[in-house]
């Protein structure tokens, strides 16, 4: 049996099983109470520069299969579960969930006490860890933890983000979308897949750029909108994308999910905060203030906008969290801009917000027809 | 949005007597939605027929009915209260129908009564098959392929059309009763014709099979914004063919993946949004095919149901309680998350654990017939499991059924050796195929095999074989364990801690290593390796929980809270069972009420999801945990109890008290070894020598040797049975030797190396129930029960009158008198229960239990005072002049209770009554007098008794004299009277005008005829002895397949006719449980 150990920079360590790979690395630790929805969650690029523990005890048990990805890989930096499955069950699986992580030189641990870890980390907020499978020894661990980068500051997302524009073509399977829908244009800040799908399945045309293109290359792509995508870490480390998005901001019909949010708040002037241990799950709800409808949704952000913050700007919240009242959606009144926190394009998760996809489509088409 | 203003007054009607497919989580789910519309400040009329259940308390509404669940009682009760709104969704399928039928015949209409929740067009759409079926075309959902039939022919040319096999299901019945799978064209009529004989409106529908497919259920809610959240998933190990209620079941679902697991979701919003519930939980059923996923709608409930019960306590998550918030306009987001605090009811539970849940069955009540688990539910109970993994979940959960079984093991079952033997079990579902499966893993047949066998999924099936290789490390470790420290000596350290993990409990290692319980417990605490407690939280402690309801697991971190407070633990009853079901739950929960009253901090311990004991807010702390003695043990030396009630809950933690009370723990109450004294033959009888009480003779045999001289010394007929058993397990009344010879060895099954009883049986005497309180000095006895049916007839079988109708007063205060001395020789604190029999003036004392009985409910009821409080007080140190009771109650009305029996579930079973318990649950009919009462108990047990047409009179030649009476009664009344030629005979030479009828051995037309062509409106029929004549057995078999009223004893059959002139002399008259106490 291999041990391994997840160190925290506060000098607690749990204790588990590694799997697969040996290995250490360094990341945040955050907990994911989704339980569904693994292999969409590891390769999801937000999770760049984190360990995640999943706080649903069984993990692995459909497997793997090439459909499921939200992008071309796992992006954790480690992943913890109490248990994963020695057998996979489901008629879609490819692959078994261990060969996955160990074909992708992921450090997996599991027979750690999650559910102490998770608590840890709700009462004392997420923080920078070590996950080793090679150092047994805990105060070396401990002080690796608290010598490690973390995230706050840092650019995470050029890591995560595309080399070079491309235009996305819909995945296999899905319907001939039309091809006269607006065009769009997509900042890769580490986008998950299937905003693009749902981007397509809306009829738009699609063209994903790096996350450091710049506003008037954008532009002159000449499309009808464009969306600020989600992405890893904090805000702040890409000072680069807030200057571009604050030259678009009024030219053009903008959407923002998630760090495409925070980026928008910064770009209008605001500020974000960090969250104590955030949120990320599948079960988070959010009401729209318009309607007063509650929609259930995927989270995984750690931080958020502080709308005060926002001082000179016509700027309001569409969408609140009802469990701790944080916004999650934000809307300009007087530029096509709006954005939210959560995701609307689920996966894994709820598909009660898949519904902004042709808001934001609606907003182009309108835009581009009073522009003519 | 706020509540409503508009309304004032909510009606709620109940689900009545426990039944196969209905039991108390239907009082779990009136008694949520009782307390929180009270909360609200609505006024609450509730009807039930069940004196059993918590709702029914006089102060869980304002005004409470205990009345048969019929139309016509209800119209009454409207009439007199005027309700402004019906909420039918919270009463099983019989509040549901009963509903529906009330809207149907313009009552609600009448009365200005709204249906709120579901109104009548949504239920017509999720309950009627035709309906639903367009309803999920209209938003294509694919569902099986199908055809509804009217009659046979109809029913012949859409098999055709699906092709076989096929699923037949009869609209309007509950628990899937009727519904059956046909292979071929021969069993399909015979199959379909009894499916049409079931259905309410002769209605079935036959449908394309998914039988194998894997089966799924989603619990969801939606409030009257439109905002639909869903509460649990549940993965059925089982797969489709075997209704839910008979499978074991998982939350969450464990094989679906995110992608399928949300279309499902979708499919789940979908429906419950075009079905039109529009306020409140529904359950959804799916089927998917494992190779293709293809996805299929089978089933929705438009109501709170038993898979909600169980997703409530397996979430945390309490719908039952939200549902009736919602019924009354608020929406989910204005609700508060009891268990977070701060979070709203808007969201989705997510969990970081997994349930198991497992059917309890008693096929070994019901010899002859068919064991095979089908789309019809058999099982009578249930226990669920929580454990950080599936496989410490289902251990956990084996051993929570008290079947004898402490995990996957052994369990001695026939044929285990044989593979071809050991395939059959797997490929035809039975109760015991989770076993086999281990043997079949043990066997070497692998994984995929048993899964192409079975249909059971891999991932389930993956999951029992690492427990079973994981027992062979450990027997490789243990077996012939020679240590002197322990029985592990040489057993590598983290193998225990993984032992645990796995749910291995102490008894199975002991068996393995050949050492006892108490041993691995005193070597594994020494190891360092014990359990510890997690919460239930809803949320995966993503936010803290300020709800104590815990867990037991092998984890580094415990999440159990000391405290300074007093505190008293009550042991609750586990599965429902034949025997010990929601009459025990009911004295739990008042327990836990009581002591909280005097300022206790109460601690429930409980497995059966079901209950209202298991509701959080039902005690201070709640352990979701299995009631054996280590998982006991466990709880107590962490929460170190004041004290421990292990009176309340039925012979389940009685079971435990002297093991408890040997490792120090305090049990209040009557002492353990009083109770032991009630139920050890000889101490008992030298008790009553010394009493100078009678008994009938006795004695005591441990091989059928000894048995043959004790009952020659006797003389025959005796009454046999084992000790230490609850529902009169294997008691059976012995005739001849013969008999004696075949019960020695069966009884040695039911309760091994324990001694027979052996007593004379007092034939055609009275049986009389004793419920009594004492506080060790003082007795009051609580009341005092006639059973309508003679001594023979198990307790929980007969229907039993209070007060007593046939006593003379002198009898009465004689019976008092015994009652309090032996109280007060027993040194009894709290509850207890004496059974005597009266013949020719003597009185016999037949049987003491020192504990909660059955009857407590019912007495309390009857009386109005709660007794199960009462005496949690007393066990707690009160005084019976504390609590100003001191003298018995006396009441000026009739309660008769009424006993129902699940004979309509197992086909060709005989239903005769005998010292067997065979009931499943109960009725009250309570009335100014003895016949308007027993009429309403008739009613609410569903026999509707006649007021015209041909009674049937077949009796035994000992009961000859006595019919002659009751013939001529019902001839005065204008019933016609048919008979059979021995009964006949004397009839007509007394006089009675008598049509005498074939036998079915006689030839046509005979009664089975008769029956069938609706020309017998009631028999009565006594059994001919101890082998019944298969005439008898069909006459009995048809009466219940079709409804007819039928009676197998002389008493029972006086009092039937006693009711019908009540019947025929007014109509039905309702009136509260309030008014009868004033």
């Amino acid at each position: 049996m291999m041990k391994g150990f997840v160190a925290l920079e506060d000098g607690t360590v749990f204790e588990g099983k590694g799997l697969g790979v040996a290995g250490e690395r360094e990341g945040e630790i955050v907990f994911n109470t989704s339980m569904t929805g693994y292999q969409e969650i590891m390769t999801d690029p937000s999770y760049k520069g984190q360990i995640v523990t999943m706080t649903y005890p069984l993990i692995g048990n459909y497997g793997v299969n090439a459909e499921d990805v939200e992008s071309g890989g796992p992006k954790v930096e480690g992943f913890i579960a109490r248990e994963f499955s020695k057998i996979t069950s489901n008629f879609r699986a490819q692959d078994d969930l261990l060969s996955y992580l160990e074909k992708h030189n992921i450090i997996a641990l599991e027979e750690v006490d999650t559910r102490a870890l998770t608590k840890h980390i709700r009462a004392k907020g997420a923080m920078k860890a070590v996950i080793s499978t090679v150092d047994h020894d805990k105060e070396s661990l401990v002080a690796k933890a608290r010598a490690s980068q973390g995230i706050v500051g840092r650019d995470l997302v050029k890591e995560v983000t595309c080399g070079a524009p491309y235009a996305f073509d819909a995945p296999a399977g899905d319907p001939e979308p039309p091809c006269s829908g607006p065009s769009v244009v997509v900042m890769d800040f580490g986008v998950k897949m299937n905003i693009l799908r749902m981007l397509k399945r809306a009829g738009c045309r699609v063209t994903v750029v790096p996350a450091s293109t710049t506003s008037e290359d954008v532009l002159a792509m000449n499309p009808d909108g464009v969306l600020l995508s989600n992405g890893p870490g904090d805000p702040e480390g890409v000072p680069y994308a807030i200057q571009e998005i604050r030259k678009l901001i009024g030219t053009i019909p903008i959407f923002g999910i998630c760090l495409g949010q925070q980026l928008l708040g910064l770009a209008y002037g605001g500020k974000t905060y960090k969250l104590k241990f955030g949120h990320r799950g599948a079960n988070q709800p959010i009401k729209e203030l318009a309607t007063g409808k509650v929609y259930i949704t995927s989270e995984n952000h750690g931080f958020a906008v502080d709308l005060s913050s926002i001082q000179n700007e016509p700027m309001r919240a569409t969408h609140v969290n009802l469990n701790d009242n944080t916004v999650e959606g934000l809307e300009h009144e007087v530029h096509p801009v709006f954005s939210v926190q959560f995701h609307p394009e689920a996966s894994p998760g709820p598909h009660d917000s898949y519904g902004l996809f042709q808001k934001f489509k609606d907003m182009m088409e309108g835009f581009t027809k009073n522009k003519r | 949005m706020p509540k409503r203003t508009d309304i004032q007054s909510i009606l709620l009607i109940g689900s009545g007597p426990i039944v196969i497919g209905q039991a108390c989580e239907f009082d779990y789910s009136g008694s949520q939605a009782c307390k929180a519309l009270r909360e609200e400040g609505y006024r609450v009329i509730l009807v039930n027929s069940n004196p059993a259940t918590i709702m029914t308390d006089p102060d869980m509404a304002d005004r409470v009915y205990i009345e048969p669940l019929i139309p016509e009682a209800l119209e009454e009760i409207i009439r007199i209260e005027r309700p402004d709104t019906l909420l039918p969704t919270i009463g099983g399928q019989t509040g549901l129908n009963l509903a529906t039928i009330l809207f149907e015949r313009g009552i609600l209409e009448k009365y200005h009564v709204e249906l709120i929740g579901a109104d009548y067009k949504a239920i017509k759409k999720a309950e009627d098959r035709e309906e639903f079926k367009a309803a999920m075309e209209k938003i294509d959902m694919d569902v099986p392929r199908s055809g509804l039939a009217y009659t046979i022919a109809e029913a012949k040319k859409v098999a055709g059309e699906v092709g076989f096999p096929l699923i037949i299901r009869p609209s309007y019945t509950l628990g899937g009763t009727g519904a059956s799978v046909a292979y071929n064209i021969e069993e399909f009529e015979v199959l379909a014709q009894r499916g049409l004989e079931s259905s309410m409106i002769s209605e079935i529908l036959i449908e394309e099979s998914v039988i194998g497919w894997k089966e799924f259920e989603l619990e969801v809610m939606r409030d009257r914004r439109d905002n639909v959240v869903i509460i649990c998933s549940i993965e059925n190990f089982d797969p489709m063919g075997i209704h839910t209620g008979d499978s074991i079941t998982v939350a969450p679902a464990q094989t679906l993946t995110d992608r399928e697991y949300q279309a499902m979701r979708d499919a789940a919003i979908r429906i419950i949004r075009e079905i039109g519930v529009d306020t409140g939980g529904s359950n959804i059923q799916f089927g998917v095919n494992q190779d293709t996923g293809r996805m299929v709608v089978i089933e929705m409930n438009p109501r709170v149901s038993r898979s909600s019960a169980l997703a409530s306590k397996a979430t945390g998550f309490p719908i039952a309680k939200i549902a009736a918030k919602l019924a009354i306009g608020y929406t989910l987001d204005e609700i508060p998350n009891d268990i977070t605090q701060k979070t709203p009811a808007s969201f989705e539970p997510t969990i970081d654990y997994c349930v198991v849940k497992i059917p309890r069955f008693a096929f070994e009540k019901f010899k002859g017939t068919d064991e095979t688990l089908t789309v019809s539910m058999k099982s009578v109970g249930e226990a669920m499991s929580i454990g950080r993994t599936f496989k410490e979940a289902l251990q956990k959960g084996l051993r929570s059924l008290e079947i004898g079984t402490f995990g996957i093991e052994n369990r001695r079952l026939p044929g285990i050796e044989d593979p071809e033997f050991v395939r059959q079990k797997l490929a035809i579902p039975n109760n015991d195929r989770i076993f086999y499966i281990r043997h079949a893993l043990r066997l070497g047949i692998g994984i995929d095999e048993i899964y192409g066998i079975s249909g059971i999924d891999r991932w389930f099936l993956r999951n029992i074989e690492e427990i079973v290789e994981f027992e062979r490390e450990l027997e490789a470790h243990l077996k012939g364990s020679t240590g002197t420290s322990g029985p592990g000596e040489g057993l590598p350290d983290d193998l225990l801690r993984q032992a645990k993990r796995y749910g291995f409990s102490d008894r199975h290692l002991g068996d393995i290593a050949g050492w006892s319980e108490d041993a691995v417990r005193a070597w594994r605490t020494g190891q360092g390796v014990q359990s510890v407690f997690k919460l239930v939280d809803t949320c995966a402690a993503e936010f803290e929980a300020y709800t104590p309801y815990y867990y037991s697991t092998y984890e580094s971190e415990d999440e159990s809270r000391g405290s300074e407070r007093k505190k008293i633990m009550i042991l609750g009853g586990g599965p429902n069972r034949i025997g010990q079901g929601i009459e025990f739950d009911y004295c739990c929960v008042h327990a836990a009420f009581a002591l909280k009253d005097l300022g206790y901090e109460t601690i429930m311990v409980n497995s059966n999801p079901e209950t209202v004991s298991t509701d959080y807010d039902t005690s201070d702390k709640l352990y979701f945990e299995p009631l054996t003695l280590e998982n006991v043990l466990d709880i107590a030396e962490r929460e170190k109890p004041d004290g421990v009630i292990v009176q309340f809950g039925g012979q389940t933690p009685l079971n435990l008290a002297v093991a408890l009370k040997k490792a120090g723990v305090n049990i209040i109450g009557t002492t353990p070894e009083n109770i032991d004294i009630a139920e050890d033959r000889d101490k008992f009888k030298s008790l009553l020598q010394k009493l100078a009480l009678t008994q009938p003779e006795n004695g005591i045999a441990v091989s059928f040797e000894e048995a043959k001289e004790v009952a020659n010394t006797i003389g025959y007929p005796v009454v046999v049975r084992p000790s230490y058993v609850l529902g009169g397990r294997a008691m059976e009344i012995v005739y001849t030797e013969v008999d004696l010879e075949s019960f020695m060895a069966r009884a040695a099954e039911a309760s091994p190396e324990r001694p027979i009883l052996i007593d004379k049986f007092l034939e055609d005497a009275l049986e009389i129930d004793v419920d009594a309180v004492a506080d060790g000095e003082g007795c009051v006895v609580a009341g005092i029960m006639e059973h309508i049916e003679e001594a023979g007839i198990h307790s929980g079988d007969s229907a039993s009158v209070l007060p007593p109708y046939s006593l003379d007063d002198q009898v009465i205060e004689r019976i008092k008198l015994h009652t309090y001395k032996l109280a007060r020789e027993l040194n009894v604190v709290g509850l207890m229960n004496i059974q005597y029999a009266v013949k020719n003036d003597v009185i016999y004392v037949l049987e003491v239990n020192p504990r909660a009985s059955r009857t407590v409910p019912f007495v309390s009821k009857a009386t109005g005072v709660q007794w199960a409080k009462v005496a949690a007080k007393l066990m707690a140190g009160m005084r019976l002049k504390d609590l100003g009771i001191e003298k018995e109650v006396e009441v000026g009305h009739v309660a008769v209770k009424e006993s129902v029996f699940p004979f309509n579930k197992f086909y060709g079973v005989d239903t005769i009554l005998g010292p067997e318990m065979k009931s499943t649950g109960e009725v009250m009919g309570i009335d100014a007098s003895f016949g308007e009462a027993f009429w309403k108990a008739q009613l609410g047990a569903g026999q509707n008794l006649p007021s015209q047409g041909n009674v049937l009179l077949s009796v035994k030649n000992k009961d000859k004299r006595n019919v002659i009476f009751i013939a001529k009664k019902l001839s005065d009344l204008g019933f016609g009277i048919l008979a059979t030629r021995g009964t006949g005979k004397v009839l007509a030479n007394n006089g009675i005008p008598v049509k005498v009828v074939n036998k079915v051995s006689e030839g046509r037309p005979h009664i089975a005829d008769m029956i069938k062509n609706d020309e017998i409106s009631l028999i009565i029929n006594t059994p001919s002895g101890r082998n019944p004549k298969l005439d008898e057995v069909s006459i009995r078999a048809s009466a219940v397949q079709y409804k007819i009223p039928y009676t197998t004893t002389i008493s029972g059959a006086q009092a039937v006719v006693n009711a019908i002139e009540s019947m025929k002399r007014g109509s039905l008259r309702v009136k509260a449980l309030q008014d009868y106490y004033l």
